[in-house]
């Protein structure tokens, strides 16, 4: 009875840290979505969301509002077990994957030693819930949607898993709180600069970001694998991508920018509880998200393929051997010296 | 009844009825779909005898990489014809057979160890000297070292598969226009860059 209750104690912390998690996520996503519409229109010479609330603010929660309160549209042809599934299965994966970030020392939900594995095979799964809404919805537009993209996220996805065996080499350990402790004399951005590069651009694909957001071609696809979704399941879409697009803002703050590490470790500076750190880094990243956005036409198909495949695997290897041979010749592999 | 023992006989549940599920559907859509999620259960009993590497891995490969080549061939598929024409006790020779080898094989396996059950702790980390380790340490130094050999060796198959899959495909056809990027980038004389002054225009 006793171990029952310490059961049941455990099971309730846990559902407690992960609405801990949910809240300020769903705040990022409301806000990520503001500022991206902010940004887009400051670039353009617009003004962009600037009706409800104080600067437009409240924009983002109107918007959807109207879309709980929309009919859901299911179409008649479609597979409906599998359609209603898909959208539930990408804003569940991509809530799913935070568990394991660290936004401070020590304040993680799970730090599990495999932390950046289990990243890796979460996004991986997001390509699902594309594909079952493109398939499910029994129609062809979003079927073409969700092949482009399907196709698109595997292959970035295989540079990105390059890009962090190089950091993993440098690091020594797959636990993300490991991974940011390790750049505490040096963010990894700076010797691994190309494969900064190489992780933000592959990320911005792995998101369907433009310039890579092929499989929501407006003049192509008319909106890709969304095409047939309205109301409550076309709004967990969107905040599934968003909640990933900043998911994809946290890993390069882990990986190349030094996590909740102030930039040099003086009073002021380290002062500043980590977590600020950590969401001010996740905003910049943010922010060039949103610029390329706005200033990168979008790419054609098979030069999104040429550019995974024949630029960035090749690179993103030969940054993997380099690394391992210099670790390995200058004893600077951790545990050598 | 701990948690850890509830959540092996949800996963297990799950994963035995999905594969039920993966051979009995009538959409094969349907069944690439049920065969995911027992992978996915599948790492999650990995997990709880903390094999966490393998079970991320299982998850990276199996699910991420081949069952969506899978669906990817299942979905372009025109299955609707051939739905109906199947007779399922057509494969129930074949499916025996193999059935019965597996059994043979993991009775012969179960026989030979003598596995305790009760202690899935040793199950989970026979080797002593490993113990204190993370287990992707420890699949690491025995990977790299004492299998070294047989490691390289199932990556250098892996690669003649992979050569042999692109040479079956690959044709030259005649008559396609490839746009060959460095040729673009290099052509001189064709391509101008003129300093436009604002208000007085160009002359081209």
């Amino acid at each position: 009875m006793n171990m029952l209750q310490s059961n049941l104690f455990e099971l309730i912390t846990i559902i407690f840290y992960c609405i801990l998690i949910f809240i300020p996520l769903l705040l990022g996503v409301i806000l990520a979505l503001y500022a991206d519409r902010k940004i887009w229109a400051a670039v353009q010479k617009r003004r962009g969301p600037n009706v409800v609330g104080p600067f437009g603010l409240f924009q983002v929660p109107a918007d959807g509002l109207k879309f709980i309160f929309k009919e859901i549209i299911l179409p008649d042809s479609a597979d409906k077990i599998v359609f209603l599934i898909a959208p539930i299965i990408t804003l569940a994966l991509s809530i799913a994957a935070w568990a394991v970030i660290p936004v401070q020392s020590g304040i993680v939900l799970a730090n599990i030693n495999v932390g950046i594995l289990y990243i890796f095979a979460i996004s991986s799964l997001g390509v699902y819930g594309i594909l079952m809404a493109g398939w499910a919805s029994n129609s062809k537009y979003p079927f073409f949607g969700a092949l482009r993209s399907a196709a698109q996220m595997v292959s970035y996805e295989v540079s990105i898993g390059f890009v962090i065996v190089t950091v993993l080499m440098c690091v020594g350990s797959l636990n993300l709180s490991e991974i940011v402790v390790a750049q505490k004399n040096m963010w990894f951005f700076i010797p691994l600069f190309p494969m900064f590069v190489v992780f933000f651009i592959s990320a911005l694909a792995e998101t369907n970001r433009p310039p890579f957001d092929l499989p929501e071609a407006e003049s192509e696809l008319v909106a890709g694998y969304q095409t047939e979704y309205s109301g409550m399941p076309f709004v967990l879409f969107l905040f599934g991508e968003y909640i990933n697009i900043l998911l994809m803002c946290a890993m390069t703050t882990i990986l190349f920018l030094g996590g909740w590490l102030p930039p040099v470790d003086v009073y002021p500076l380290n002062a500043i509880p980590g977590f600020v750190w950590f969401i001010l880094k996740v905003t910049i990243v943010f922010y060039m998200f949103a610029m390329v956005k706005a200033f990168v036409p979008r790419y054609r198909y098979d030069q999104l393929m040429r550019l995974g495949w024949k630029v960035f695997l090749p690179l993103s290897l030969l940054a993997v051997v380099l690394t391992s041979s210099i670790l390995f010749f200058f004893k600077l592999a951790p545990g050598m010296s | 009844m701990s948690i850890t023992l509830i959540t092996f006989y949800l996963f297990s549940a799950v994963l035995l009825l999905s594969s039920l599920m993966v051979i009995s559907t009538k959409n094969p859509v349907h069944s690439v779909l049920f065969l995911i999620l027992a992978f996915l259960n599948a790492a999650g009993i990995f997990v709880i005898l903390h094999a966490e590497f393998l079970a991320m891995i299982l998850i990276i490969v199996y699910v991420g990489a081949v069952a969506v080549l899978f669906l990817f061939v299942v979905m372009m598929l025109d299955f609707k014809t051939s739905l109906e024409k199947d007779n399922i006790l057509q494969y129930m020779p074949i499916g025996l057979l193999i059935g019965l080898v597996f059994i043979a094989e993991l009775v012969i396996v179960l026989i030979n160890t003598r596995l305790d059950l009760s202690n899935i702790q040793i199950l989970s980390n026979p080797l002593d000297k490993f113990i204190g380790q993370s287990n992707t340490e420890a699949i690491g130094s025995i990977l790299y070292t004492n299998y070294v050999l047989y490691f390289q060796l199932s990556g250098v198959i892996l690669l003649v598969a992979m050569i042999g899959s692109i040479v079956l495909t690959l044709r030259d056809r005649e008559g396609v226009k490839r746009q060959i990027v460095s040729e673009q980038v290099d052509r001189k004389g064709k391509i101008e860059l003129i300093d436009v002054k604002s208000g007085e225009g160009v002359d081209i």
